[in-house]
């Protein structure tokens, strides 16, 4: 074959391939704005569900969502930023250390049904929470943590070395040094990561599912041990459930999950520019 | 006169690796000392024994004496928060934090917690004209130390020693990342500051060596080979190897 066919055909496949992974981000939008749109009201959005939730808004389900988000992050970021400076600042290479590392490797990679689960036997059943607001919040937590030490690892990791070294060298103590000149140049990398694990905490469902979720509850929560609505799980009610749902509904709603994730993500990508540009090192 | 660090028999090992090799000397008070030596000889291993900044590598072992004060700093219960408050460094590529001028300077205050009769303003400004920056930098105090130039910046390191009042200031070469005429005025700082401190700088520059101090050790394969004053090195060296070394036969 000739090359300069062969350079032709190589560039198309490489081009098409890439292409393929916007496709679906772009159909997804598209499908779901074109079907929910038109369900898009001020009622929607601040009225709860009436008629069998057929009609009537979603707004128990967005503060839930809200709550759940807030929550999970109230507990995961100060756990797993203290975590991650541990593993990266005081911990030596042993055993112990790659026991904790794989355990962080394998929180990662756990199923999220079997959070879900966990989440069931410890907080909703042993520890006598019931299914509420803090099971919820300390499930989607401990699925959050993961990536929250991983980003403040790299993100310590990216301060240099000799801000450490100036520190100790003018007397301060191993603490002060994190405290004062290492961990304020991290906190940048630090809150972007939590952001963004945040926004993909929210959007999911088996967690939720058994820990907090309620299939219809028109009021919100006055307190932790309340159960609240959800989007995502809302969102699966409406659409395996509830026989005769108007369409416009169920893509309404999605549209609103989307776009309250997207915007989360948009956050952490302009907090991320925002606070790169005023890195200087 | 007792001189102000006193090292005996001071042996170190990297892991297996010994870098240094039976160190025997002192360091006179408000003198510049200055250590040679080709790479890998162990002067920068021997500068940073005493403020044990060191002890950042793992697997690092000392033996010997290195008396600062009456103490040996090399004994495991040493303060090495009063230490490294009495003996300063600065480091070879001018590192000021990404803060504003006063906040650097203030830096050890802070985390010292240090009261003192002084305002934070007449420290700033003492601090300042120790290191003859204060004239340039008093209108500009609050911007950040990353906008003033490689020598400015590395005035500045000097000057964030300077409020802990320490009595000795190790610098590892400080002008390697300078130009000659910034070099030729961190040298003169250097006259300056040597009424009050005491001064350990290592080099690669003999030149610079010869120049600004008063004593010269040279080093070779973790070994002191030889230590006196800088006009005996540079003119009528007692061994041969310092002699090679100083003519350019090697290094």
């Amino acid at each position: 074959m000739n090359s300069r066919v062969s350079q032709k055909i190589a560039f198309t496949v490489l081009f098409l391939s890439a292409l393929v992974t916007i496709l679906p981000v772009l159909l997804i939008i598209v499908v779901i704005v074109k079907n929910g749109i038109s369900a898009i009201s001020w009622e929607f959005l601040t009225a709860a569900p009436t008629n069998g939730m057929r009609s009537g808004g979603i707004f128990p389900a967005i503060v839930g969502t809200f709550y759940l988000a807030l929550g999970a992050t109230a507990i995961s970021l100060p756990l797993g930023v203290m975590g991650g400076i541990y593993l990266s600042e005081y911990s030596k290479d042993n055993m112990f250390t790659r026991i904790l590392k794989l355990g962080i490797v394998n929180l990662a990679g756990v199923p999220s049904i079997v959070y879900g689960l966990f989440g069931l036997s410890l907080f909703v059943i042993y520890l006598k929470f019931g299914v509420s607001l803090i099971s919820g919040c300390l499930t989607l937590a401990i699925m959050e943590l993961p990536s929250i030490i991983t980003a403040t690892q790299a993100a310590l990791h990216s301060v240099p070395r000799s801000f450490r070294e100036v520190s100790l060298s003018l007397g301060a103590t191993k603490w002060q040094t994190i405290r004062h000149s290492v961990l304020p140049h991290a906190l940048p990398g630090i809150i972007t990561g939590a952001v963004l694990s945040n926004a993909r905490i929210t959007g999911e469902t088996a967690p939720i599912l058994f820990t907090v979720a309620a299939f219809y509850l028109p009021h919100l929560p006055s307190s932790v041990l309340d159960q609240v609505m959800a989007l995502p799980y809302h969102l699966y009610v409406i659409s395996t459930q509830i026989p005769g749902i108007s369409k416009s509904t169920t893509y309404g709603t999605a549209l609103v999950l989307i776009v309250f994730t997207l915007s989360l993500n948009l956050f952490g990508i302009i907090l991320r520019t925002y606070l790169r540009r005023q890195k200087k090192w | 006169m007792m001189p102000k660090i006193q090292i005996k028999n001071l042996n170190l090992w990297y892991g297996k690796f010994q870098a240094l090799i039976d160190v025997n000397t002192g360091i006179e008070e408000k003198k510049i000392t200055s250590i040679i030596g080709p790479s890998g000889c162990g002067k920068s291993t021997l500068l940073r024994v005493l403020n044990r900044m060191n002890d950042l590598i793992e697997g690092i072992k000392t033996s010997g004496e290195i008396i600062i004060g009456k103490e040996n700093i090399l004994l495991p219960g040493t303060d090495l928060i009063k230490l490294r408050k009495n003996v300063g460094m600065v480091f070879q590529r001018p590192n000021p934090f990404p803060l504003s001028i006063r906040k650097n300077i203030t830096f050890g205050l802070e985390i010292h917690s240090a009261r003192s009769k002084d305002t934070l303003d007449e420290i700033i400004e003492n601090s300042l004209k120790s290191v003859l920056l204060w004239d340039d930098l008093k209108d500009k105090l609050n911007s950040s130390a990353l906008e003033l130039t490689l020598e400015q910046q590395q005035r500045l390191c000097v000057a964030r020693l300077l409020p802990v009042k320490p009595e000795i200031l190790l610098m590892d070469e400080p002008c390697s990342s300078l130009d000659p005429i910034a070099t030729g005025r961190i040298e003169e700082l250097m006259f300056e500051l040597k009424k009050n401190y005491t001064i350990v700088i290592v080099t690669h520059n003999m030149q610079q060596a010869a120049r600004v101090s008063d004593d010269t050790g040279f080093m070779l394969l973790g070994k002191l080979v030889e230590f006196n004053k800088t006009e005996k090195i540079f003119t009528n060296p007692e061994k041969k190897e310092t002699e090679d070394y100083i003519t350019g036969r090697f290094g």
